[in-house]
């Protein structure tokens, strides 16, 4: 047995008994995609299933890390566990981040039954990074009874959270524009809950009419989005919200929607994770010299572009299969 | 049941960037060097975790475990020093965090320096230290974790 094996058990038998250590190693080892953290993913992932997933979504200073700081309160008074992951943004430059969310959210931090946990967004678009999916697997294996999972501050089309979450909370506040905002196509869609947050601020009723007016020209839904008002640095408003969302969560298993969404979100997970395996042989092949006959045939125009890449994604996808059966 | 999940050894690991705590402990309300110091650290490719100001050794040991950062950077422009790294050592010890790299920076007399790194403290970046020095030596010395 390699110590590869070794550390891969330990960590497993850790994280199973429940040590922090090892979900903080474990998470770690899953975003950077490395083989311990992947193979831990396929061990544990059998525990999950039982979290409830709520995504925390909304413009740039919107309050949504104060917000998740006065869920997390009201979660916790309730008794249920809650597992945190913030995102904030990679330097397109640089790769490197400030992940800032942490600290509107130290109240907890001494809560056992609290872990929260930064994360960048490592070049992907769309308001998370590619390893929430995993990582939110992973907490709800550790056994949090909700996971909260705050995007990015996002602009109008970043909806990639409602493909992780099953309950959407999306936050808007006073002073980002007039009521043609509300009808545009995109984040509004996905929100399951319109929070208006700095609800004390002028022009707050402004935007809760706006939205009201917005929900109001849509279709009748089995679901319509309730609008809940929210001072969250007063803890104000917080109670009903989690209210909303208990209401929501009840909606999902009463209507099938929850499976239907389980269902949806299953699909979308593995048709992404698929791309990102065959992304990786393409780019691996590419870089090999297993091209340079192709190449020459395309320089001297026996063939075209298109025939020449074919030719690379069925030598990438002969190569991934061959690693899945080896892995498997 | 485990013995069937070998690790993949086909696929190479991929080293994530570093991960960095910046934490402020004790009570000196001045945090600019801080901030320039994540700043610095953010335009050398690293994540870093800032949780500002007024950190308790406790808080600082319970973010680097949960955060699992490779390097912690403490500001401190208090004097307290002397009497707050051992409680912080002590907290990281006792969390099983002592492979994480911890350097400090701030007003830090040049004879107290010696005892801060008798207790593990890797590097002390006084006033003046230019910022590409700090960054370096964090590059240099963070440990690798992925080599599992």
């Amino acid at each position: 047995m390699n110590d590869r094996s070794t550390v891969l058990q330990q960590l497993i038998e850790q994280f199973e008994r429940g040590e922090r250590r090892a979900l903080a190693r474990l998470l770690s080892l899953v975003e950077n995609e490395h083989p311990v953290g992947l193979s831990a993913m396929a061990a544990l992932y059998r525990r999950t299933g039982h979290a409830e997933v709520v995504g925390v979504t909304g413009p740039p200073g919107a309050g949504k890390s104060t917000l998740t700081n006065a869920l997390i309160r009201a979660w916790r008074t309730r008794g249920r566990s809650v597992g945190v992951l913030a995102v904030d943004p990679s330097s397109s430059l640089t790769g490197g981040a400030t992940l800032g969310d942490r600290i509107r959210m130290l109240e907890n931090w001494a809560d056992d039954r609290v872990y929260i946990r930064s994360m960048a967004t490592r070049g992907q678009m769309g308001g998370l990074s590619t390893a929430v999916g995993a990582s939110i697997h992973l907490l709800d294996a550790f056994g949090f009874d909700t996971v909260c999972v705050e995007t990015v501050g996002v602009g109008q089309d970043e909806v990639d959270i409602a493909e992780v979450a099953d309950t959407v909370l999306l936050l808007q506040v006073p002073g980002l524009g007039d009521s043609i905002q509300t009808i545009k196509a995109g984040i509004l869609e996905i929100a399951d809950i319109l929070v208006v947050n700095k609800a004390d601020a002028a022009g707050a009723a402004e935007v809760v009419r706006d939205l009201r007016n917005m929900l109001r020209l849509g279709e009748q839904r089995a679901w319509v989005p309730p609008i809940v008002e929210t001072v969250a640095t007063e803890f104000t408003g917080i109670d009903n919200l989690v209210s909303q969302i208990e209401r929501h969560q009840a909606f999902l298993s009463a209507s099938g929607e929850g499976a239907a969404r389980l269902a949806r979100r299953l699909r979308a997970e593995v048709a992404r994770l698929a791309r990102r395996q065959l992304t990786a042989h393409i780019d691996a092949v590419i870089a090999s010299n297993a091209v340079d006959e192709t190449l020459i045939q395309l320089e001297t125009r026996e063939i075209d572009p298109l025939s020449a890449a074919r030719i690379v994604a069925r030598i990438a996808a002969d190569r991934l299969s061959e690693s899945a059966s080896v892995a498997g | 049941m485990l013995n069937t999940v070998e690790p993949n050894a086909e696929v190479p690991p991929r080293v994530g960037p570093i991960r960095v705590l910046i934490a402020k402990p004790g009570l000196d309300g001045h945090d600019r060097g801080a901030k320039v110091m994540a700043r610095a650290l953010r335009d050398a490719g690293m994540e870093v975790i800032y949780t500002g100001l007024f950190q308790t050794p406790e808080m600082i040991a319970r973010a680097a475990l949960d955060e699992d950062v490779d390097v912690i950077g403490l500001s401190i422009l208090s004097g307290a020093h002397r009497a707050l790294f051992p409680r912080i050592f002590q907290e990281l010890r006792a969390a099983g965090l002592d492979d994480v790299l911890v350097v400090a920076g701030g007003t830090i007399p040049d004879e107290d320096v010696a005892a801060l790194k008798e207790i593990g403290v890797a590097a002390v970046f006084g006033p003046g230290t230019p910022i590409e020095t700090a960054v370096r030596f964090i590059r240099e010395n963070a440990p690798n974790r992925s080599t599992v």
